[in-house]
């Protein structure tokens, strides 16, 4: 569904979305490298469990939360790629820290 | 002429909505009147704790109605649920105060002992737990926590459920709910009231006053007298996680939906609802001291709340003698004390007169004599 506009080449780096490598640009979002792997659906609700996705992509929607390097709860659309990322989709409520 | 209406509310908070959903149950014409969305809404803001522990120091029979409120909440859930198909998901496991150093605790246990020791005061039990017994009961609790008090009879709910219940109750009962009625003028004619806004009015045989701090303006209005003042609350509300805590502390709980709300402040500031760090950065530092792992969590609102305050803190409770069929009724506690509004204050207004025992809640209760 997404595809990137076709830039100047740029560096790639490699993060494990839910295990799965997937290849990102370097200075690109989390969010942005989910949906041009074909992520749609980043987590699922607390409450009625529907799926939910990036939908404003600026910080605002808060509904791209995923888990980046074991802290849940992060916006993916505000947080940039980095080499070795461990980004996990999340299912329902957050769990909480010992 | 026969009035419209047996009974008219003015206010469409908890404390209105719970009135008139019972007076409606009691086969009556209520209509509801209310603000619009920017009225001053303690019903939206408040912390959803039945709580019975530590009220009614200095008035008994304050502590033995939130008590008798307390023991009626699960019939008020249970009828909500038939009667507006809506879980206001109370529940009641008992609920902690702790406390985070020495002294606190050895003043948590003196109030306490002062509550339970006055003459009449109704019996129930409680505990003051030390470190080591409360650990067992909440094993997550972070160092500097040395202890708690705790009653069984303290519960929770989802209050904005809870008036969303009332209201959609009430509407099933036959009652009417007008919004943005704003009531300028409440006339007493050939023995009914004439409720005026600035382009209806509205005839009724009673009239309810239980429009919070609107009750100072309305009182006189019916030859009595309400004097309430706003007392800001803070609130702030974790995103939600998974449930680590089922009992409510008189600061921390942790909602059926998963959030978890951290109280409260007690502020003179007079109308201003706004929220500021100082006060959220300090209620949020002293839940962490309580639960460390809150430190890792998202904060995903804060607002500010107006409780209506009375200056001894309890309930007002009247009827006008100059103006028969006028009552009014205003407290801070609009969640705690919904199942003695709903079941016990309702009936009384519909048949027409408070009992005796709530004349203690009378705002005559405030005039006292100047000294010669």
């Amino acid at each position: 569904m997404f595809r990137r506009l076709p830039d100047a080449p740029v560096l790639t780096v490699s993060i494990a979305v839910d295990g799965l490598e997937v290849s990102a640009r370097a200075g690109e979002t989390v969010a942005a490298a989910l949906l041009a792997a074909g992520f749609g659906a980043f987590r699922t609700t607390g409450v009625s469990g529907a799926s939910r996705g990036p939908y404003c992509m600026m910080g605002v929607c808060f509904d791209c939360l995923v888990a980046i390097d074991g802290v849940g709860s992060r916006q993916a659309c505000l947080v940039q790629v980095r080499e070795g990322m461990r980004v996990e989709t999340q299912r329902g409520r957050r769990p909480v820290g010992s | 002429m026969t009035a419209e209406f047996d009974v008219a509310v003015v206010g469409g908070g908890l404390v209105g909505a719970a009135l008139a959903w019972g007076i409606a149950r009691a086969h009556q014409r209520v209509v509801v009147l209310d603000e619009g969305d920017i009225a001053h809404r303690a019903s939206r803001a408040n912390f959803a704790l039945v709580w019975v522990q530590s009220k009614g120091l200095g008035m008994p029979d304050y502590a033995a109605w939130t008590k008798r409120s307390s023991d009626a909440w699960e019939d008020l859930a249970q009828q909500l649920k038939q009667n507006a198909g809506i879980d206001v998901a109370f529940s009641r496991p008992g609920g902690f105060t702790l406390a985070l150093s020495e002294a606190e605790l050895e003043a948590r246990a003196h109030l306490l002992q002062r509550l339970h020791n006055q003459p009449n005061m109704v019996r129930y039990p409680y505990e003051m737990l030390d470190r080591a017994a409360l650990l067992q009961r909440l094993p997550r609790i972070g160092p500097e926590v040395v202890g708690a008090s705790y009653c069984p009879l303290d519960g929770q709910c989802n209050s904005l459920r809870l008036l969303y219940a009332l209201h959609t109750g009430m509407r099933q009962l036959g009652a009417e709910y007008r919004a943005k009625h704003v009531v300028h003028a409440i006339d007493y004619q050939n023995g009914e009231f004439i409720l005026r806004n600035t382009s209806a009015a509205v005839r009724a045989e009673k009239v309810v006053l239980a429009a919070g701090i609107g009750n100072a303006r309305l009182a006189p209005m019916v030859g009595l007298r309400a004097p309430v003042r706003p007392q800001r609350g803070q609130i702030v509300v974790t995103e939600r996680v998974e449930r680590f805590l089922e009992h409510p502390l008189v600061t921390i709980r942790q909602t059926d939906e998963g959030t978890v709300m951290l109280g409260d402040s007690q502020e003179e500031a007079g109308l201003d609802e706004s929220v500021g760090l100082g006060v959220t950065a300090a209620i949020a530092s002293r839940a962490m001291r309580m639960f460390p792992l809150l430190g890792s969590l998202n904060i995903v609102r804060t607002w500010a709340g107006l409780r209506v305050m009375t200056q001894d803190g309890f309930p007002i409770y009247d009827e006008s003698s100059s103006r028969p069929g006028a009552f009014l009724a205003t407290c801070h506690s609009g969640v705690t004390l919904a199942a003695a509004h709903a079941l016990v204050l309702a009936p009384m207004i519909a048949a027409g007169s408070l009992s005796a025992d709530l004349d203690v809640f009378s705002a005559r209760r405030f005039d006292v004599q100047t000294a010669a």
